[in-house]
């Protein structure tokens, strides 16, 4: 199973970055074979569509499972469709929260926000 | 860090004069100017040297290379933006060009490339004790959003230790003020007392209700039409929007802003009541439990 | 109706004028209603289709709406092969392939049209999406059009667009009012404007902003004029400010509460008192007189 978790460092001890769609890198963290491979967020330099285009890269890497803070609804629009499950994450480091989650520690993530073009809003 | 973001729908309602109020009592170590298209905070900002200035990209343009171009106008037809014209030769406005890149995809004999464009300034002031996030949008670029978002970034970068972080946002309810919402945990939206206000608070609070974030609001300038006023009041209290209070009308406001100063710099009595709006919405900011 | 004879008398054509300012709350709305009010037969577009405000003040009567959209791509599900050209050209990320299947963003979309052009199965086609609307009525003798923009949509600018392309070939002076700032949405409202009339409050933050719109209107090379709102007895930056420039000031509008009550209650003020009638009647003449100095001088 692949864990994918936004970064603001590429290094396991890195904090989870606040940020889904803008976040610097991605830790994709394989749970058999203990390996952490970082991912340039391509992203994070977009005018629009961050959320769409950071998702994108999850899904074509593989990611079974996304730990994040918050999500945007677009994210969530394109995660959904690839059944990645995304759970939120409960403190800052990015080893913790893996560790969380294989103790099945960590929630759902429930609350979606609407994200930059408030898609949803009336 | 705890984001403190100021609108308010209308323009000219007193963001910036509440901003930086609330920055001079909190004595912030972290705040910025969102309102990228015309930011003002700097002007009653004491910094005494010049911020590091970086060039924001937006967008990338096209630009038609006369040499290659063999006028087959298959570029102006398909542009969307009416960005293509001919005078004497093809040429892009700058100005109206989204960075599509349609243009150079139809180009039979690749003319055109889209190319870095300089879309405005990121302006970062800082010293040892605070940070002060600010930047500026070229006229007429479509690309606010991202520079909202890189200003606020800035901010965060610079200033990981501050515990408050005050965000002087911008008027209307489009792509800036969007980008301004995303992450911050509330909005204070400074309300008008006059019908247009009205309804342009409403437009706001409604933009904003789709964010996970507290929200209150305030009215400044309330004694200018006390009815419109007590209809503001009323409207809170029936969507059940926490009320911070009221700033009246002061003269001397007006004064202290043209002298470079905030209102809590002199004594006047805006200065006076701004205290309490400034007591009240930190409560709420730092009280635990949902928006 | 002196004022119409004066005007038909020097024979002049029907001219666009834009009221704009920079800064929010100095008064272009307040300008661009009584402006039009005191015309008598006018057009008024409001323009700041994110906070349209004339309205409230005209409260138009038959009021007849049209919806503006925007064209967003759909996918034709048997013709796509996933190739996911469309995905890749897209420069504002509106396009995913997951799981198999293309899925569109609308909000995020700028309907540049791209991805039709470079699908190779021939599989995107576009549809419709609204994005807000163009609302039009009358009050007394002036039309007036507002564009509103639905919340949420990240643009206006295809409403401003449909508000002033309907009215190219209008047989009435037209007063535009623009939204704040001198971003794209103020660009493209002063775009077919003869004249501007930039609205300016004596105080720091006012000057600041009149600077940046005065190097929008000369970089458009747009004829202007500047109206000092809010004047006090004191000395106002922003006078100091066009003199400095060789700026032409229009008009002085005092700070003056009874016409900050009447705004605020969304009345007219030209309609409630003589003296403001007055007052707009002498700024209209005053445009009127630099429109024609400047078709004069450039014919």
């Amino acid at each position: 199973m692949k864990i994918a978790i936004p970064v603001d460092e590429k290094t396991l001890e890195s904090n989870v970055c606040v940020s889904f769609g803008r976040t610097p890198y991605f830790l994709i963290y394989d749970v058999e074979t203990k390996e952490s491979i970082f991912i340039d967020n391509s992203a994070a330099t977009s005018t629009g569509g961050a959320g769409i285009k950071a998702a994108q890269i999850i899904v074509d890497n593989k990611a079974n499972v996304l730990l994040t803070p918050r999500l945007g609804k677009n994210a969530t629009d394109v995660l959904k469709p690839a059944k990645i499950k995304i759970y939120k994450t409960t403190t800052t480091s990015a080893k913790n929260n893996i560790d969380a989650f294989i103790a099945d520690k960590l929630a759902l993530l429930d609350e979606i926000h609407a994200g930059f073009h408030g898609h949803g809003g009336n | 860090m705890k984001q403190l973001l100021i609108l308010s729908g209308k323009g000219g309602t007193g963001k910036t004069t509440i901003a930086s109020a609330f920055i001079k009592l909190a004595d912030a170590k972290a705040y910025a100017d969102c309102d990228v298209d015309a930011p003002n905070l700097h002007l009653i900002t004491e910094w005494n040297h010049e911020p590091k200035k970086t060039d924001y990209y937006g967008l990338e343009k096209a630009k038609i290379n006369e040499e290659l171009c063999i006028e087959c106008d298959q570029c102006r037809q398909n542009c969307r933006f009416d960005a293509i014209s001919i005078n004497e030769k093809y040429t892009v406005d700058p100005y109206a060009c989204e960075g599509c890149s349609v243009c150079e995809y139809i180009c039979p004999v690749e003319a055109i490339t889209m190319t870095p464009a300089v879309d405005g300034d990121l302006m970062l002031y800082s010293d040892r004790k605070k940070v002060f996030s600010t930047g500026q949008l070229k006229m007429g670029s479509g690309t606010s959003g991202l520079l909202v978002t890189e200003v606020k970034n800035q901010m965060k970068e610079a200033a990981v230790d501050a515990e408050l972080a005050i965000i002087d946002g911008s008027p209307g309810i489009g792509c800036p003020v969007i980008a301004s919402l995303s992450g911050v945990d509330m909005v204070l939206i400074v309300a008008e007392p006059s019908i247009s206000g009205i309804s342009d608070m409403e437009r706001i609070i409604n933009t904003a209700a789709n964010f996970e974030t507290k929200i209150a609001v305030c009215i400044n300038k309330y004694d200018t039409n006390n009815e419109n006023t007590e209809t503001i009041e009323g409207f809170c209290q029936k969507h059940g929007l926490p009320f911070v209070g009221k700033i009246p009308f002061d003269s001397g406001a007006v004064k202290a802003i043209n002298n470079g100063q905030t209102i809590v710099d002199i004594d006047c009595t805006s200065g006076t009541a701004v205290k309490e709006v400034y007591h009240k919405t930190i409560n709420l900011l730092f009280e635990k439990g949902g928006g | 109706m002196k004022f119409m004879l004066d005007f038909t008398d020097t024979g002049a054509i029907n001219m666009r004028i834009a009221v704009l300012s920079g800064k929010g709350g100095t008064g272009k709305t307040l300008v661009s209603v009584n402006l039009a009010a005191v015309l008598k037969e006018s057009i008024y577009i409001d323009c700041d289709v994110e906070e349209p405000n004339g309205h409230l003040f005209f409260k138009p009567e038959g009021v007849r709406e049209e919806e503006i959209s925007v064209k967003i791509p759909i996918v034709d599900k048997e013709l796509c092969n996933g190739c996911r050209k469309c995905v890749d050209f897209c420069k504002f990320n509106a396009l995913a392939y997951i799981n198999n299947q293309l899925i569109v963003f609308d909000e995020v979309c700028h309907s540049c049209g791209g991805c039709i052009l470079v699908c190779p199965e021939k599989a995107l086609t576009e549809k419709e999406k609204v994005i807000g609307k163009v609302q039009k009525g009358t009050s007394e003798q002036v039309d007036i059009y507002t564009g509103i923009l639905n919340t949420g949509e990240s643009t206006g600018v295809p409403i401003i667009k449909k508000l002033l392309e309907e009215n190219l070939q209008a047989n009435k002076q037209t007063i535009i009012d623009c939204p704040p700032g001198s971003a794209c949405v103020v660009m493209e409202s002063i775009k077919d404007a003869d004249y501007c009339v930039l609205v300016a409050e004596p105080t720091l933050f006012g000057v600041h902003n009149l600077n940046m719109v005065y190097d929008l209107v000369k970089l458009f090379n747009k004829p202007f004029g500047v109206v000092l709102n809010k004047c006090l007895e004191e000395e106002n930056p922003a006078e100091k400010f066009c003199l400095e420039n060789n700026i032409k000031i229009l008009g002085h509008i005092p700070f003056d509460n009874e016409l900050g009550t009447l705004n605020s209650n969304a009345e007219i003020a030209v309609y409630k008192d003589k003296k403001y009638r007055d007052m707009f009647s002498s700024l209209l003449k005053t445009v009127k007189k630099e429109v024609q100095h400047e078709t004069t001088t450039n014919s």
